[in-house]
């Protein structure tokens, strides 16, 4: 139990009448990186907000590093750094300032600090600018602030809402870069809207959708999760039994759709004889050796038979879109702008 | 350091670094000055009380001007977020930005004792009066504050909370000339309730508890009450 760093049971957050989050329940273990995704107004900001003390929840619980976000909320920010979405710092400081105030309001000792804003300042990137006036910022060096802002204190806890938004692409590989080291010994949670930005930084993922949590595990079992597989073969018909590639490929389409577990059959081209075919299938069920029968049977050449990996988008959308089977929360998820 | 001085000094700061506490000084010093020349040389009387008398009145316009943006600005540009996500607790962050306004006042303030040895200088000072009309000032003015930070935190506009800081300051001061109007039963009330008789009270140079205590309650009300709306946020 020790290395559970936070424990969120039935969290619950009504604006209102509106319900932003909707019982979330989940641990996060040290060396986490924990990746949030859901899409705009889904809850992931509000369910930060409450991990980080800035709201109360409505309703159950929320301990970070042991203490309850509502009773303890003064022990929990001391072991958190928390950047918010779109990076709020005071405009009319410079960079160095905003660290030294961030360093003093933290209470950390005068000496060790400088020697840490300048540490901090390095990996992120900020030497350069350190004399400059927020204000004068662009959006990608106000966003390394805030990431230095809130690694300053060396916290357990990394709360990072978007972290990587309006950074360039090399910045990007930089901050994932760092995201995954800091991430060996400590716990962070980052929300994100990239999903190739999970896959490379995180080793969990929880999709949140309508205020619900629709998923949770590593990127791997989500993906192998979806049921719905999508095949690709190649075949290649002995051209004497049709009269043209076209008849040829007309013919192999309409067996391949009539197989038992495929739902639907696109030709994908067909060159050379060479026919491609998507097939979508509608079990969970390996169709390999279905397919390879059916070519044996009709005396199709196989030249190519893949098995195609499902992307955390097609995860990601079938799981916010709403053809969701939890019926229950379809009306919700239908329309998951109408909460922003 | 204490939290609520780190945000006192990064509000001093703040202020110092933009126009506001420029403007504000010399507005107030300008305008300071001109009554009290006007009165000295048409007069030909060096004394400190028609510098003191206005002053109930000035400060209900200059006042909200610096408070204003205290804890509005916060709200509407975000930075608030993360200014209570870090370990501070929610009344020193109030408490820290009430500091931060005295602390430009007194600085303006301090540059009206220019006044003080002009009189001294023409003739004697009447250091009684002279001493208590200062404590009182910054007693007063540190009422004002206390609202002007009071209204800036129940609104993210700072235009808002100029108003409102100006309607309660005007309807304390009110008080005061309403005492006539009201029944006799309620006039003791009415006219301790008045923001500038207590301020009278102490710059004839009589320094009495109970206006300092008047003085003080206020201040605490009206941060309590902005420590409270700071906290409103987590209310279920």
């Amino acid at each position: 139990m020790s290395d559970v760093m936070i424990q969120v049971e039935n969290l619950t957050k009504d604006y209102g009448p509106a319900r932003a989050v909707d019982k979330v329940t989940f641990n996060v273990r040290k060396g986490e990186v924990l990746g949030f995704l859901g899409p705009n107004g889904a809850g992931k900001s509000t369910t930060m907000k409450m991990l980080t003390c800035f709201l109360a929840p409505t309703a159950g619980t929320a301990r970070v590093a042991g203490h309850d976000v509502f009773d303890e909320s003064l022990e929990v920010r001391r072991r958190i750094g928390y950047l918010p979405e779109d990076t709020p710092i005071y405009r009319d400081m410079t960079v160095l300032e905003y660290l030294e105030f961030a360093a003093e309001l933290r209470g950390m000792d005068a000496q060790k600090s400088r020697g840490r804003i300048k540490e901090i300042g390095g990996r992120c990137g900020l030497s350069d600018v350190a004399g400059k006036l927020v204000s004068e910022l662009s959006k990608g060096y106000r966003q390394r602030l805030g990431l230095a802002q809130a690694m300053l204190h060396d916290p357990d806890i990394l709360i990072l809402d978007e972290p990587t938004s309006g950074l360039d692409p090399n910045q990007i590989v930089e901050i994932r870069e760092l995201i995954k080291e800091i991430g060996k010994e400590r716990t962070i949670i980052l929300s994100t809207h990239i999903l190739s930005e999970v896959q490379a930084t995180c080793s969990r993922i929880l999709i949140i959708n309508g205020g619900k949590l629709v998923a949770d595990g590593t990127p791997e079992s989500l993906t192998s999760r979806e049921k719905r597989g999508r095949y690709r073969v190649v075949l290649q018909a002995a051209g004497a039994a049709f009269r043209s590639p076209e008849a040829a490929q007309e013919a192999i389409r309409t067996s391949l759709s009539r197989l038992a577990g495929v739902s639907a059959c696109q030709t994908v081209n067909g060159e050379d004889g060479a026919h491609t075919f998507g097939i979508d299938a509608s079990t969970p069920d390996d169709l390999r050796p279905l397919l390879f029968k059916a070519a044996v049977d009709n005396k199709w050449s196989l030249l190519e038979l893949v098995r195609e990996s499902v992307s955390l988008e097609a995860v990601f959308r079938n799981l916010t879109t709403g053809d969701e089977p939890k019926s229950e929360s379809k009306a919700e998820s239908t329309s998951p702008e109408a909460r922003s | 350091m204490n939290p609520a001085l780190v945000i006192s000094k990064r509000e001093i700061r703040a202020y110092f670094n933009s126009p506001v506490a420029y403007i504000v000084v010399t507005v107030f010093t300008i305008l300071t000055g001109y009554l009290f020349f006007t009165q000295l040389f048409l007069e030909k009387q060096a004394d400190m009380r028609p510098f003191f008398g206005v002053m109930p009145l000035l400060f209900m316009f200059v006042i909200p001007a610096i408070t204003m943006r205290l804890v509005a600005e916060e709200k509407g540009s975000g930075t608030l977020e993360l200014l209570i996500t870090m370990p501070v607790r929610d009344w020193e962050v109030i408490v820290g930005k009430f500091l931060a306004a005295l602390f430009l006042l007194c600085t303006a303030l301090f540059l009206t004792l220019a006044f003080a040895i002009t009189v001294k200088s023409l003739g004697p000072l009447d250091r009684g009066p002279a001493i208590g009309g200062y404590v009182g000032l910054v007693l007063m003015g540190g009422a004002y504050i206390a609202i002007g930070v009071m209204a800036s935190s129940l609104t993210r506009n700072q235009i808002i909370a100029f108003i409102v800081a100006f309607a309660i300051s005007f309807a304390l001061f009110l008080f005061g000339k309403l005492t006539q109007f009201v029944p006799e039963s309620i006039q003791p009330i009415v006219s301790f309730l008045s923001i500038d008789g207590h301020f009278e009270n102490i710059s004839r140079g009589v320094i009495d508890s109970r206006d300092v205590i008047y003085y003080l309650s206020v201040i605490a009300v009206c941060l309590l009450v902005a420590t409270t709306s700071l906290e409103s946020r987590k209310w279920k």
